[in-house]
């Protein structure tokens, strides 16, 4: 990470990110666009932790970004096998035909 | 920070009841495929062995208190309350689902792996000193528990609990995350003594906007997994969809781990700013109660009654959570060993009743219950008497003793609310127990058969726990005041 | 040690037995377990009072420490004084009383077993009431009984009405709990303690609270738990509905025991009422409206119980004007003559009812003194009893509260006398109807068996004596100095004699025969025609007569006050939390992007609140 770049710079792309991913979710209609879009925000925080890292001098942070990769890999292996056994019991993907249970 | 690759032998020690429940859940899945159909049970009975082994870590565990593994983790009272919490309501949920399991042909090694292994993650989460950990933990907790709402592949209703349970949990989890990553590079640690330490150093604590900002956005994912408002909208839907006993694992287990963690966070790292999160939880304990109770008044289907009074009764919990004190601290966690029990209780005859393929959920479908099984009727009736929170039942002592810690700590108005919340919720019970007894037996209850051992296991266990919490508080309430943190 | 835990476990043990192993049990068995746990519980009672002595001052057991919080400590201690020897006596002498009845009453009912288990469960739970020696325990007992009340009234759950009437009985009741519960936090924040010993304590030395304070916050909100329990205006709805119940229970919860309890616990918290005359003077005008009101309503009603729980509700009235105007050992008194002949009414009625098969209603009775003399006979002596006809129960507690009334102010005499007149009226009005003239049902009347009618005449002999011979202000002495003053013979005459007129008017309107009512009749002219059935007539001589105080009753008090606007509200209510059920059940869409939106809006809430919040305050 050049020096010549500020830390605010890298939290703003975060939070800009971030941010994405949250509008991704709530307006996006495909259920796997919408787990994309959480993976997206993961990133975002792992920026945050990197760029934090770099600026503490810590390597902490860095290791906390890998964790979370690792659980975000644990997630999706969950998450798409979930998403595949609604496809097979609905034969639809998209978000919004799932949801009978309400009220 | 000395690099030492080889943890000390009382580290592991510390850390017992998380190991051997690995080490259990791990076995089970390699002996799974080894095991013949018809025969799986014996995995059940494998979990059970290693739960109990857990019980018995958690014992070991509790005698050498103390810090592990480089201060990540942190063995004290409170953090061995809730692992015996977590492992009781495992060996509690185990016992319902053997019948469950039989019945729905759905008996697998998977199903008790998942189970231990999101014990396991509770265990971790609720012994955490850092907040990292606390983010593995929950993590851990919950990927097993998604896979558990969505356990019949083949359910639609299933699929669609763990789809929204898995979607919004993970959604909630990065708000988390985002918090955490900013208190981090606020502090410059994520170990929750030393935020502590910077946060309360005037001097040294800078953006401040930012830290309410991180304390926020952590709330957010505190709030999700313990469901209070307003991030409560996906738990109806979820424990109506699921199986039965993982709804009963899923409102009392899981929850009591993220109150857990939700105390320990807000009352050591945020401890500075006590104040300002204060206001934000009165409003939001009180929002919960409201929405849980008057949403729960319209209810037909039992189980989404039971998943509206798990949020109202969260709200409960939140009372005691804003009271910010250490007999607050020690309400709660009475309040959450209390309603384990009731939830688990009550929910295990959900699991009897609703019988294959889940068909009898309504709570018409109870009408004359009273008459054709009086027994399982009358303990019925114990958790739902223990919900609305008569005398004699150990749901009164948790509300007493929350409501005395708010009247304490000067809440007056929250308590006056909370208390007329608490008679509203009285309308709904009873109108379980009067459809129960005074409605004449529909064609649902004709052919019920008597309750499977497990579950009858777990029905007088939780009754005699209920009831003997009501009589003598004091057994579990001594244990909690001890280990209530500050 | 006395073992004074003994007196509520025996019950408790009766409960045990015949909930776990009744329905296996023959019914004989059933039978001897429920009578004779009350019974020795009854026995210890005595055993008990004989060997404590002159209980001069409270004698208290401890046995543990049930909640220890912090400053809280409250232990599970039983106390008795004159007070609770008192209550135990009742509860327990007419409660034993009530069981044998129930043997006889209810042997053709089916869930013999289960009847029994909560008649035990209850008197454990009255007992405890009473002993307890501080307010929680009194408050469990104080709940207890309102869930044996109402799975007892719901005793008969295939009627619609009696589910319906078991749960209002409920709902009413937790209204009047959450008074209760406000009091108790009140009074732990204030005095640190709950124990009677230790709050009273605390309140004797503190000065008299002339307007509105924190004792008189405490009496009130106590007393709102009174309403609730004693049914008293506004609360006091369920109890008739609740007459849904078998007699046994009518008489031995809804008329001798629990009812009482709301006039025990204002009696017991004496010492809090005594610094709050604000909340006395509450006290007092609530029970008078509510003995007036309830008596007006008792006239009306053609249901031999219905009459009766009007008449509970109104003598209720009585108890809390005694309390209010200061004379607590004349409420409790009354507590206790009233046990006697208004469970001697209710067994009575029982047997009538029992005799016709069920019948309840008085225009479908009639000329039944012949054919059921034993029942006509006790019930003669509860009628005398209740009139207030000199020597008998009645007259003697009754007359302690008025004179007491007159002493507070002379109106609330004079209210009162006039109420005494109207229960001498209703009373002889449903003696006359159900067992004078010609009768007018269709079934065959039988007497009822030695097990029902052998405790109705002990019940009798206590309803004739037991004013005279338990004098219990003299005994409550210690506790509550009884008035200077003798007794003016004129207010004692007026009363006796609006007594004797109540029952003066309606042997004249019910038993000589109709060419009054005709005339009476004539002379409104048209407002109504003859009406030519005989069972119609009474209507006429209630319409003619007693319009101007009954018709208001019955259309606007019964009808507007009690229907329309009390149970509008409670039905307001309900529709009204509905409402905002569904509201929010709107929210609950299912969908799950609209969930996110949700979680989105609530984080950037949290997030302005607590960001802002956080640098403000630095």
């Amino acid at each position: 990470m050049p020096s010549s770049v500020p830390l605010s710079w890298y939290l703003i792309l975060s939070a800009i990110l971030f941010g994405l991913g949250v509008a991704g979710f709530v307006v996006r209609r495909n259920i796997i666009t919408v787990f994309m879009s959480i993976e997206l925000m993961l990133n975002a925080v792992n920026l945050s932790f990197i760029a934090f890292s770099y600026q503490l001098r810590q390597v902490d942070g860095h290791i906390f970004s890998f964790f979370v990769m690792v659980v975000a890999a644990a997630e999706a292996a969950v998450g798409l096998a979930i998403i595949l056994t609604v496809f097979k019991n609905r034969a639809t993907l998209a978000i919004d035909d799932v949801s009978s249970l309400k009220n | 920070m000395d690099a030492r690759f080889i943890p000390e032998p009382v580290h592991l020690i510390r850390f017992a009841p998380e190991l051997l429940l690995t080490v259990f859940a791990t076995l089970i899945m390699v002996l799974d495929p080894l095991t013949k159909e018809g025969e799986k049970h014996r995995l059940g009975i494998l979990a059970l062995v290693g739960l109990l082994a857990a019980a018995w870590g958690a014992a070991v565990a509790a005698a050498n208190p103390g810090t592990a593994f480089s201060d990540m983790l942190l063995v004290d009272g409170f953090a061995t309350f809730f692992r015996y919490l977590s492992i009781l309501v495992g060996v509690l949920t185990l016992a319902c689902s053997f019948a469950y399991l039989k019945r729905e042909q759905a008996d697998s090694g998977e199903y008790y792996a998942l189970l231990l292994f999101s014990i396991a993650g509770q265990c971790v989460m609720v012994s955490a000193n850092e907040l990292i950990m606390i983010f593995i933990g929950l993590e851990i907790s919950s990927i097993a528990s998604y896979v558990l709402a969505g356990y019949l592949r083949d359910d639609k209703r299933n699929n669609e609990s763990a789809l929204k349970y898995f979607l919004l949990g993970s959604f909630a989890t990065a708000f988390l995350l985002y918090g955490i990553a900013w208190i981090y590079g606020i502090t410059g640690s994520t170990n929750l003594a030393e935020i502590q330490r910077v946060l309360s150093n005037r001097d040294i604590a800078p953006s401040v906007n930012l830290i309410g900002a991180s304390a926020a956005l952590m709330f957010v994912g505190f709030a999700f997994k313990v469901s209070a408002a307003p991030f409560q909208v996906w738990a109806p839907d979820v424990y109506q969809g699921a199986p039965a006993p993982v709804s009963a694992f899923l409102s009392a287990g899981p929850k009591a781990a993220a109150f857990a963690i939700f105390l320990r966070v807000y009352i050591t790292a945020f401890e500075p700013i006590a104040d300002q999160w204060q206001a934000v939880l009165w409003a939001s304990a009180l929002a919960t109660m409201i929405v849980g109770n008057f949403a729960a008044l319209l209810q037909s289907n039992i189980k989404r009654l039971l998943a509206y009074s798990s949020i109202a009764h969260a709200g409960y919990v939140l009372v005691a959570v804003t009271t910010h004190s250490q007999i607050g601290t020690a309400a709660a966690m009475f309040y959450l060993a209390a309603y384990a029990f009731m939830n688990v209780g009550a929910f295990a005859v959900v699991t009897h009743f609703a019988r294959q393929g889940e068909r009898y959920v309504n709570i018409e479908d109870l009408a004359g219950l009273g008459q054709r099984q009086p027994v399982t009727a009358a303990l019925l009736s114990i958790f739902l008497l223990s919900f609305i929170g008569v005398p004699l039942t150990a749901g009164f002592f948790g509300k007493f003793y929350i409501f005395k810690a708010a009247l304490d700590a000067n809440l007056v108005w929250l308590t006056v609310l909370g208390l007329l919340n608490s008679a509203v919720a009285a309308y709904y019970y009873l109108r379980i127990i009067v459809v129960m007894y005074f409605h004449e037996p529909s064609e649902s209850v004709a052919d019920l058969q008597s309750p499977a051992p497990g579950i009858q296991a777990v029905l007088w266990a939780s009754a005699a726990a209920t009831l003997i919490l009501g009589v003598f508080p004091s057994w579990v309430l001594d244990f909690a005041g001890k280990a209530a943190l500050k | 040690m006395e073992h004074l835990w003994l007196i509520p476990a025996l019950p408790l043990a009766g409960f045990a037995l015949n909930g776990t192993v009744g329905k296996r049990l023959p019914q004989i068995a059933v039978s001897l377990i429920a009578v004779a746990m009350p019974v020795l519980s009854f026995l210890w009672v005595l055993k008990t009072l004989s060997s404590l002595g002159s209980l001069e001052t409270a004698y208290i057991e401890r046995y543990f420490t049930w909640i220890e919080s912090g400053a809280l400590n409250i232990g599970v201690d039983f106390m008795v004084d004159r007070l609770t020897a008192v209550m135990l006596l009742v509860v327990t002498g007419i409660g034993s009383l009530i069981h044998l009845y129930a043997v006889g009453y209810m042997a053709h009912e089916g869930g013999y077993y289960r009847f029994f288990a909560y008649l035990n469960l209850f008197m454990f739970f009255m007992l405890t009431l009473v002993l307890g020696a501080n307010y929680l325990l009194m408050f469990v007992g104080w709940e207890g009984v309102g869930l044996c009340s109402y799975l007892l009234i719901g005793f008969y759950f295939v009627r619609k009405s009696a589910a319906d009437a078991a749960k209002k009985a409920f709902i009413v009741n937790r209204i009047g709990d959450f008074g209760y519960t406000l009091a108790l936090f009140l009074m732990f924040v204030q005095f640190g303690s709950l124990d009677f010993g230790k709050v009273f304590a605390a309140v004797a030395p503190m000065p008299v609270e002339h307007s509105a304070g924190l004792l008189t916050a405490i009496a009130l909100l106590l007393f709102v738990g009174a309403t609730g329990k004693s049914a008293q205006i506004p609360l006091y709805v369920w109890l008739p509905d609740a007459m849904e119940g078998p007699t046994p229970v009518s008489a031995l919860i809804h008329a001798a025991t629990m009812v009482t309890a709301g006039v025990y616990m204002v009696a017991r918290s004496a010492v809090i009422y005594q610094h709050a005359p604000l909340a006395m003077e509450v006290v007092a005008i609530i029970g008078l409206l509510t003995a007036v009101l309830a008596a007006t309503i008792g006239i009306t009603q053609y249901d031999i119980k219905k009459v009766f729980a009007y008449s509970t509700v109104s003598q209720l009235g009585y108890m809390f004007l005694a309390c209010g105007v200061g004379a607590f050992a004349a409420g409790i008194y009354h507590v206790v003559t009233h046990a006697f002949f208004k469970a001697l009414l209710f067994l009575g009625a029982g047997s009538v009812i029992h005799a016709l098969e069920g019948e309840q209603d008085l225009r479908q009775m009639g000329g039944l003194r012949k054919k059921i003399p034993i029942t006509f006979a006790v019930l003669c002596c509860a009628w005398v009893a209740i009139a207030g006809i000199p020597p008998f129960a009645g007259y003697f507690s009754k007359d302690e509260i008025l004179l007491a009334a007159h002493h507070h102010h002379p109106w609330m005499y004079w209210v009162g006398v006039v109420t005494a007149a109207m229960t001498a009226f209703y009373v002889s009005r449903a003696m006359f109807l159900c067992f004078f003239g010609q009768y007018r049902g269709h079934h065959h009347p039988h007497e009822s068996p030695f097990i029902m009618w052998g405790p109705l005449a002990v019940l009798a002999a206590l309803s004739l004596f037991g004013g005279w011979y338990f004098k219990v202000p003299n005994y409550l002495a210690p506790l509550f100095p009884l008035a200077e003053g003798g007794h003016e013979m004129a207010l004692v005459a007026i009363s006796v004699a609006a007594g004797v007129l109540g029952i003066g008017v309606a042997y004249v309107l019910y038993v000589v025969k109709p060419g009054l009512a005709d005339s009476i009749a004539s002379a409104l002219g048209g407002f109504y025609k003859l009406v030519y059935n005989k069972y119609l007539v009474d209507e006429l001589y209630d319409a003619a007569v007693v319009r101007p105080i009954v018709h208001g009753s019955r259309s606007l008090l019964w009808r507007v006050v009690d229907v329309g606007l009390i149970d509008g509200c409670v039905n307001g209510t309900a529709t009204l939390a509905r409402g905002v059920g569904g509201v929010l059940r709107a929210f609950q869409s299912g969908n799950i992007r609209n969930y996110a939106a949700w979680v989105t809006l609530g984080s950037v809430a949290v997030l302005v609140v607590l960001g802002i919040a956080v640098g403000g305050a630095r």
